[in-house]
């Protein structure tokens, strides 16, 4: 085996069992890769050196046993955990092995990766652009090949967009599919743990292997995730797919959009029907995600008081500390009403919007992302426009309906052999019903067959 | 001059005797163990950790309810209570506020005046510090253990109504079996809300004082004398009296301000996101009414109505359950009920160590000294009926059943050491000769 390391998960089990490589010999391959690559991306804040296991990159917000995870913040940067998130337990029973802790937004929080206070991760693609956020490391090892798979969260789009701006696949399952036991809380009621993998089917193993109630998340629902590769495997025809027309307008890049259309023209020769629908309560989803965003995450932070975690409330930084302050105005006496609970309202109307247009059709896809990956820097000072980069993806969460970012082309619809310089991947965004992972699933593995995008990789000869 | 009435409301928490915590499988069996070893990720707050709920906590707050006459909300939600304060290691506690599981329900005082419970809701209880010279010390094995809070109307007029009351929640929750409700331990916390107004005012005062952190219910009493003396005397000064939360110096005898209005929280209440809806279907609530015990007030009124004991004996009989329970099982073994409640009562019965057998035998050895000469019994009946001329008059105009009180007058004179059918007998020779 010449290259293990640009196996996928399904692809990796498979050759274990057939015994072309050991165990040891895979997480020796990953190790000389992170080796080479993590100092110049930035994409583990902690590596471990197992020799056996399938390796897994797990977003350093979820918490495992007697491995420090800091959540990208200084704060927590003395805690090691005495226990493992449920998703970590049911991996390891799985035969999988953490490798490492990945980089990511300050408690999840940002649309870049920029937040974390021990560094931004760099796009694979292009070192000068940011990866997307906030599972930046986990979307980041993923495509720099320094995992099998990772483990992201997901509170607004942080599966989805890093996954979609460093071309993998992404899933954010419906809230309450995967438990939230050991994820460490930003907004309690949109956070999610999902899988970032090389391809569709691998998303689809993982999400079966982490699933399910457990007695530690009383919003976990006790209904499993099995994958049928029988259902996986089905094919979209006759399939009714939605477009809605409110993704489609002012905001999004010519060039994305482009690729969009082309994706979804796929779908259609594959037999799919194709229909506009409408979001309509899409324009207020923003606001109403940064009034209960903040609100929650004010009281979800509360704890970190700089008594019990031994580091100064002083290390926090200005992103969180800015949720915190609107959030603790919004849910203050006097403003409960203009704020959360209208807020909360729209929620219901975004929801709602969604269980309309899931009456006529199976699926609804769109961009992930208004634009591929940008500088670094760029919108670090005007948190707005950092705001806007979630545009796509923050409807889901206020929905709890499930989301999958798939590879579906470059920038300018150019391929890596050509090696453009603003030759970015894009992101295709599945969206299904509550609890019906298994048509998103479907959709992204039928597209995937008869595209190569997810095969393809960033030139980082260079680097090695 | 004007006469001023107290306004008075009151809190009470109550710790329930569930074996495990609110919201995680901690033993919720703190008192007297070692420091921080009854914790794990969730009460001590770590970060990730969620809340998962101990049913069996919520079927003991809607008993509480239940017994209190309370309507059980089919849906409630708990919400976060945020606030900072180093025994509370998430920074907020899970608590009920908007919709709390139990509302509108009623306690009848022992003077007949009747209190309105506001609502009685579920929550959990914070860490324990302990301050040590400078330094202070944090205890989670508290953190987490199911509270219930009973929240009153302004309704008691006085500190013996508030006495009474609370000594009826106290027992209410021993009967109940839901909690110890030890004052001492900690179990059971009052907190009083007293303002004072002048009498005919309809309107409830514009503020009120908070009594907190009183652990009996003597120096509850008295703080609430104290602060109604106090607060009268200052508007009969003329001034302005704050809100503001106060404690009880118990050396001092009075009371101090521990934080004024400015200091107060905003507590920026939501709904808490990590626990779902609380819903309670008609089903259940069935089944938990049928575990409602007689409660000890119901217990005493029947065994004055029914057994005809006295007041005050009923009222320590019923007052624990165990030796009510213990009472009931010696009755039905035709001893008379008095006899049995003077005997508990008096020889201070230790029914931890005494079969209820124990006590019929005892009882029915005394009766030996049975009178059975018939000439005496006839003596006796003769003076009876000499002093009951009229009772022989409507005996004898065809109304025979007021031999029975011809009969009782006997057994009175015996001491009741008398075959009340012999008597009766006897009686009915006598009177038809």
């Amino acid at each position: 085996m010449s290259d293990i390391t640009s196996l996928t998960l399904t692809q990796t089990l498979q050759a274990l069992k057939d015994k072309k490589f050991s165990e040891q010999e895979l997480n020796s391959s990953y190790l000389n890769r992170i080796n080479t690559l993590n100092s110049k991306l930035n994409i583990f804040l902690e590596v471990k050196k197992n020799t056996s296991g399938i390796p897994a990159g797990i977003k350093d917000v979820i918490s495992t046993k007697n491995i420090q995870t800091t959540a990208g913040s200084k704060i927590l940067s003395n805690y090691i955990p005495p226990y493992n998130a449920t998703a970590v337990e049911r991996l390891l029973e799985q035969g999988v092995s953490i490798i490492g802790k990945t980089n990511c937004d300050e408690f999840a929080m940002g649309s870049s990766g920029e937040n974390s206070a021990y560094g931004p991760t760099k796009n694979p693609w292009d070192e000068t652009k940011v990866p997307g956020g906030t599972s930046s490391g986990s979307a980041v090892a993923v495509a720099s090949d320094c995992c099998v798979f990772a483990l992201g969260s997901d509170t607004g789009g942080s599966i989805r967009q890093p996954a979609s701006l460093c071309g993998v696949v992404g899933l954010k399952p419906s809230y309450g599919r995967v438990s939230r036991y050991g994820l460490i809380a930003a907004v309690s009621s949109f956070d999610t743990v999902g899988p970032i993998t090389k391809s569709v089917e691998d998303a689809s193993l993982v999400l079966d292997w982490i699933s399910g109630g457990d007695n530690y998340d009383s919003n976990a629902k006790v209904e499993k995730f099995t994958l049928q590769p029988q259902g996986l495997k089905a094919g979209v025809k006759g399939l009714k797919v939605g477009m809605p027309k409110e993704y489609f307008g002012e905001g999004l890049d010519n060039s994305v959009k482009k690729v969009i259309e082309e994706a979804i023209e796929k779908l259609k020769e594959l037999g799919a029907e194709i229909v506009e629908v409408s979001l309509p309560h899409s324009q207020y989803a923003l606001a109403a995600y940064y009034i209960l965003n903040p609100s929650e995450i004010s009281s979800n932070l509360a704890r970190y008081d700089g008594i019990r975690f031994g580091q100064s409330r002083e290390t926090i930084g200005a992103e969180v500390k800015r949720r915190i302050m609107l959030g603790t105005y919004s849910l203050s006496s006097g403003y409960w009403d203009d704020y959360f609970a209208k807020a909360a309202k729209v929620r219901t109307l975004v929801k709602m919007d969604f269980e309309k247009a899931f009456e006529s059709v199976d699926a609804i896809v769109g961009p992930v992302s208004p634009t591929v990956a940008w500088n670094l820097g760029e919108k670090v000072d005007d948190p707005l426009k950092m705001y806007l980069a979630d545009i796509y993806t923050i409807s889901a969460n206020l929905a709890g309906i499930p989301g999958l970012s798939v590879p579906c082309g470059f920038s300018e619809g150019l391929l890596r052999s050509v090696n453009h310089e603003r030759s970015l991947p894009v992101g295709l965004q599945i969206l299904g019903k509550h609890f019906d992972e298994e048509t998103i699933l479907k959709v992204g593995y039928a597209y995937e067959q008869i595209t190569d995008w997810h095969n393809q990789k960033p030139d980082l000869r260079f680097k090695i | 001059m004007k006469n001023y009435e107290p306004v008075m409301g009151l809190e009470v928490h109550v710790e329930l005797n569930t074996k495990t915590k609110m919201f995680c499988r901690c033993s919720a069996d703190y008192f007297g163990k070692q420091p921080n070893t009854h914790t794990c990720p969730v009460c001590l707050g770590l970060p990730g950790a969620l809340p998962y709920i101990n049913k069996q906590a919520i079927e003991n707050c809607i008993k509480i309810g239940l017994a209190l006459g309370c309507t059980i909300s089919p849906t409630s939600l708990f919400e976060r209570k945020n606030y900072f304060y180093p025994d509370l290691p998430k920074g907020f506690q899970t608590s009920q506020y908007r919709w709390p599981l139990c509302i509108t329900g009623n306690l009848k005082l022992e003077d007949g005046n009747l209190i309105r419970i506001n609502r009685v809701h579920q929550e959990e209880d914070t860490g324990k510090l302990t301050h040590l010279g400078g330094e202070t010390l944090i205890d989670y094995n508290r953190s987490g253990v199911p509270l219930v809070e009973i929240v009153t109307e302004p309704d008691f007029k006085d500190t013996s109504q508030i006495k009474d009351y609370a000594k009826k929640l106290q027992q209410l929750f021993r009967y109940l079996g839901v909690s110890n409700a030890d004052m001492e331990k900690g179990d059971m916390r009052l907190e009083a809300n007293i303002s004072v107004r002048p009498v005919g005012q309809k309107e409830l005062p514009s503020y009120r004082v908070e009594l907190k952190n009183i652990n009996s219910f003597r120096f509850m009493v008295a703080a609430g004398e104290y602060e109604i003396k106090r607060q009268i005397t200052a508007l009969e000064k003329g001034e302005k009296i704050s809100q503001e939360t106060r404690g009880w110096d118990e050396d001092k005898k009075s009371t101090y301000v521990q934080r004024s209005k400015e200091e107060a929280h905003d507590y920026r209440y939501f709904p808490e996101p990590d626990l779902p809806q609380l819903t309670i279907d008609n089903g259940q609530l069935t089944i938990l009414k049928t575990t409602i015990p007689e409660l000890p007030w119901e217990k005493s009124k029947r065994y004055v109505e029914e057994l005809e004991i006295k007041k005050a004996d009923a009222e320590i009989l019923a007052e624990d359950k165990k030796l009510a329970e213990f009472f009931e099982e010696t009755l039905e073994h035709g001893v008379d009920a008095k006899d049995i409640a003077n005997y508990i009562i008096n020889k201070k019965i230790d029914i931890e160590n005494t079969h209820p057998g124990q006590i019929i035998e005892q009882l029915k050895k005394k009766k030996t000294g049975v009178i059975d000469s018939l000439e005496e019994l006839e003596k006796i009946a003769k003076k009876v009926i000499e002093e009951n001329p009229n009772f022989v008059e409507i005996y004898k105009k065809g109304k025979t059943t007021v031999i029975m009180a011809l009969v009782g007058a006997v057994m009175k004179k015996t001491s009741g050491k008398a075959d009340a059918q012999k008597v009766r007998s006897i009686l009915e020779q006598l009177l038809t000769k």
